[in-house]
């Protein structure tokens, strides 16, 4: 399945990228998708679906937008 | 009214659209861009704040639909700049108009903390030589 995955901070710094169409097994959770994409995924994120705060363990579907939150630092 | 922007932020058009005729206080903060690093001893020259902005917006209103839930008559603004920013610019305005002060300090306080806790944006902090993100919670 494919899924829209956007980059901020320092993801998108080490990733080299803001955003991308990332091609992930079906099944996969949002925290499989971030020990894929970012590894070695030691800095703890928040996840996001859509625009929405979901759970580590919530399944991605196709054409899902998925941001990982590093910490953040508004204010 | 929320709102994410790259440019200046002027206190006082965002406080006076919490003026209302019943509302007796309005109190206003402001995050200032500050020299002091989050960590370690390198001055900061300046910060870059970056947002996801739609999630940011949302995230925003959210908020706003809360706190106006949890105590009616509320009146909230929250604008938070994006980009880069000089030291003792705003980074952040809240203000609130209630009918009294109590109130004003309480909304005030929760609508802070509750965006820092929330809201998507990372700051960036600028030394003269180099950089790094920081965050609210070490």
């Amino acid at each position: 399945m494919r899924v829209l995955v956007r980059y901020f901070a320092v993801l998108r710094e080490r990733r080299g990228k803001s955003e991308g169409w990332e091609e992930l097994p079906e099944g996969s959770t949002v925290k499989d998708a971030y020990a894929l994409l970012c590894p070695p995924a030691q800095l703890p994120v928040g996840y996001a679906i859509n625009q929405d705060y979901v759970a580590g363990a919530t399944e991605l579907k196709e054409g899902d937008e998925l941001v990982f939150l590093p910490p953040l630092g508004g204010g | 009214m929320v709102a994410l922007t790259a440019l200046p932020l002027h206190v006082p058009a965002i406080e006076a659209t919490v003026a209302a005729p019943q509302n007796g206080a309005v109190l206003t903060f402001v995050g200032v861009a500050r020299c002091t690093p989050a960590f370690g001893e390198r001055p900061v020259v300046g910060l870059d704040y970056e947002a996801y902005a739609p999630m940011a917006l949302a995230e925003l209103l959210r908020i706003h639909t809360e706190l106006c839930t949890r105590w009616p008559g509320l009146r909230l603004a929250m604008v938070h700049r994006i980009g880069a920013l000089t030291l003792g610019e705003p980074v952040v305005v809240v203000c609130v108009g209630t009918p009294h002060r109590a109130l004003a300090y309480d909304a005030s306080r929760a609508a802070i903390e509750e965006l820092k806790a929330r809201v998507p944006i990372w700051k960036k902090e600028i030394y003269a030589d180099g950089s790094a993100w920081t965050s609210n919670r070490p």
